[in-house]
């Protein structure tokens, strides 16, 4: 059977699972479609989150920000899962005891006011627009890469599917089937993690393996690339960095965007019972760590893989680095899988000075220019594209074809779990809280039930118009989503459990300072709604205020939030006793019922 | 009622206490043994490098873990203590 036909074979059948899931897991009713019925196990919602949580980006492009940044990049780990215990200690446990189906619904009710609520839905709107563009546009590469179809094509198959069990289905079809998503993917993941890792250190557990002895040279791995990269004028994988309060800005950042994302905390309103919204975040967090511990090794393994592709002599026992470094192999003895992906032009080779061999260098490197230059170097050759790392693993390993199938089945639906998480959570923004509570509280149940279909189907529509045409902020994801969702929407959430004293005028006042103040950094470093060449000042580290890059800035534009906030509520009337009452009662999770519409 | 309250209230303060202290190790572990901490834990090898390396990649994610796990079990045992569970 060709590779081909694997990969239909793979894709097909997830395929089938997925629709099979919507035709069984339709929506009778808003509190089917919004929160899938309010009787998700936590463990299925777990595990459903996880899916929902782990994007394109986690499956495919996080072991190559860690291959290439080494611990620098540590921030995304740490980031993305420190989230969930602020998301299961301060947010999770009280809006699911107040029962409501939005997370606009919360910040509208809780501070009383229709301002609140319409920023609360225009900063759930942008952020989780800019999100879906990038699962859209990955679903496309993947369906390309493995599926022999147009980029365009691979769009809208993949925005079909999303409409079969997300406009019928709802949060319940959403719900199943990303449980089978998170199944598919992390097998996926997983199998060519294991050989990799038995390969190279005979342990077959990536994580141990990434800190034990690489077989064929006898040294630790990570000391083993260490003096790898080293003799090519690399940064060592595991150096340390000297921004330490840029780091910490930017791992606070991750934590409290990711606790504030809408598309994550509606999840936690589908589990019957307060005490199922916190284990629930304890077992969302077991099953993303079963891929985020396994993604330091993917990186970690796969940058020696690449290195020792190219540097054939560096892979065994070295006695001296600077020989074994300065014999690059034949471009045409290059393996099998440099040439599959050349082709796609995500490794590209460009012989600078002629002689038939592939140097690859930190040529950037002022220190090392002079080592390069006695060899005869002109200019690091190669260019990796550090997204094919997942993607290519199964051929760097001499997996067989079947694995290749899983990858592709895997990276299509971390797409498209997420993606439709959402989906529905722009859908039921505009739905429940722009038609039903702002524009006509007069509105059926059906009524309803038929706007949020509507709702959901022009998400779609819009996702892949965006998918096929991104503008400029969609690369902008972790600046903008992130941003806007840990300086606008966390500390909102917050204050209204934590707090009885922060009113309506405050909150709003928070929000925008917020808001505003992240937008603005970002704007002034990457131009002007990311018009190119808009920017204000170059996005260098030197440009920097303090250091702090654009992308950090969220956990400062949370602080000018919780700052405008106090200021502003404490110079203002109390909220009125009924608020306050509410306060009291998300805190207790007493009288909790299922989520009820009003 | 009056005892209600000052149970409820009870209730919230040991949560919060509950909180804190959690969210000390959290931030222990990732700002501080991960990266601020990390040059004075260099002298610790962990498999060809530092500890703090292995906070950053590994440590911090499974702490994240236990620690949730504690927050829900503890706080079931305070909803019933305070009576205040479903």
């Amino acid at each position: 059977m060709s590779q081909f036909a694997i990969n239909l074979l793979f894709v097909g059948a997830s395929f089938a699972l997925y629709i099979g899931i919507a035709i069984w897991a339709r929506a009778g009713s808003t509190k089917d479609f919004y929160v899938a019925g309010g009787g998700v196990h936590p463990i299925t919602n777990g595990m459903a989150t996880a899916a929902d949580w782990m994007s394109a980006a986690s499956f495919i492009s996080m072991a190559g920000l860690l291959a290439s940044g080494g611990y620098a990049n540590s921030t995304f780990l740490m980031g993305w899962t420190g989230g969930y215990v602020i998301l299961a200690m301060l947010l999770a446990p009280y809006l699911r005891k107040f029962g409501k189906f939005t997370v606009p619904d919360f910040i509208g009710d809780r501070f009383y006011s229709r301002a609140a609520r319409l920023v609360a839905v225009i900063c759930l709107i942008v952020a989780s627009v800019t999100y879906v563009i990038g699962q859209m546009t990955g679903a496309g590469v993947a369906f390309s890469r493995f599926l022999e179809v147009s980029n365009t094509w691979g769009i809208w198959i993949a925005a079909f599917i999303v409409f079969l069990y997300a406009v019928f289905g709802g949060m319940k079809g959403i719900t199943y089937t990303q449980v089978a998503q998170y199944i598919v993917l992390i097998i996926a993941y997983t199998i060519p993690a294991v050989f990799i890792a038995m390969q190279l250190t005979g342990n077959p557990i990536p994580m141990f393996g990434m800190f034990s002895t690489h077989t064929e040279s006898g040294v630790p791995l990570l000391q083993k690339l260490d003096d790898v990269v080293n003799a090519l004028g690399f940064r060592d994988y595991t150096a340390d960095v000297d921004n330490k309060l840029n780091m910490v800005l930017f791992t606070l950042s991750l934590m409290i965007g990711t606790a504030g994302l809408p598309h994550v905390i509606i999840r936690f309103f589908t589990v019957p019972k307060v005490a199922d919204a916190r284990w629930s975040a304890g077992w969302a967090l077991v099953f993303i760590a079963l891929l985020y511990l396994t993604a330091p090794a993917v990186g970690s393994m796969a940058r020696l893989n690449l290195m020792t592709t190219v540097y054939p002599e560096m892979s065994g026992q070295v006695e001296n680095y600077e020989e074994a470094a300065s014999n690059p192999i034949l471009y045409e003895d290059r393996p099998e899988w440099v040439r599959t992906w050349e082709e796609t032009g995500l490794i590209t080779f460009n012989d600078a000075n002629n002689d038939g061999r592939i140097q690859f260098y930190n040529d950037g490197n002022a220190d090392f220019a002079e080592t390069a230059e006695s060899r005869g170097w002109e200019g690091s050759e190669l260019t990796v594209n550090n997204d094919i790392l997942v993607l290519a693993n199964p051929e760097i390993a001499n997996l067989p074809g079947w694995v290749i199938g899983l990858i592709a089945a895997g990276g299509i639906a971390a797409a498209l779990s997420t993606a439709a998480g959402l989906l529905l959570a722009i859908s039921s923004a505009i739905s429940h809280d722009l038609i039903k509570t702002m524009i006509n509280p007069n509105i059926t149940e059906k009524g309803e039930m038929l706007a949020a279909r509507i709702s959901m189907g022009g998400a779609i529509l819009l996702a892949t118009y965006l998918g096929l045409n991104p503008p400029g902020f969609a690369a902008q994801t972790v600046a903008l989503a992130f941003g806007i969702a840990g300086a606008s929407l966390f500390p909102a959430l917050m204050m209204g459990i934590f707090s009885k004293r922060v009113n309506n005028k405050g909150a709003v006042a928070g929000m925008l300072a917020g808001l505003l103040t992240t937008l603005l950094y970002i704007f002034t470093y990457l131009g002007w709604f990311f018009v190119p060449e808009t920017n204000m000042l170059p996005n260098t580290p030197d440009n920097w205020i303090l250091g702090i890059s654009p992308l950090s800035f969220g956990a400062i534009g949370a602080m000018f939030n919780f700052a405008v906030a106090y200021l502003v509520s404490n110079a203002t009337e109390e909220p009125p006793q009924e608020i306050q009452d509410l306060v009291e009662s998300v805190r207790y999770p007493k009288g909790a019922g299922g989520a009820v519409s009003h | 009622m009056a005892e209600d309250k000052s149970n409820a209230e009870a209730y919230w303060k040991a949560n919060v206490r509950l909180i804190t202290g959690c969210l000390i190790v959290w931030a222990f572990v990732s700002y501080g043994c991960a990266i601020l901490f990390r040059p004075l834990l260099a002298g610790i090898p962990v498999g060809g490098t530092d500890l703090g390396f292995w906070f950053a990649q590994q440590g911090s994610i499974l702490t994240f873990i236990c620690l949730i796990f504690f927050y829900a079990w503890k706080m079931n045992k305070l909803d019933e203590k305070f009576g205040l569970g479903e």
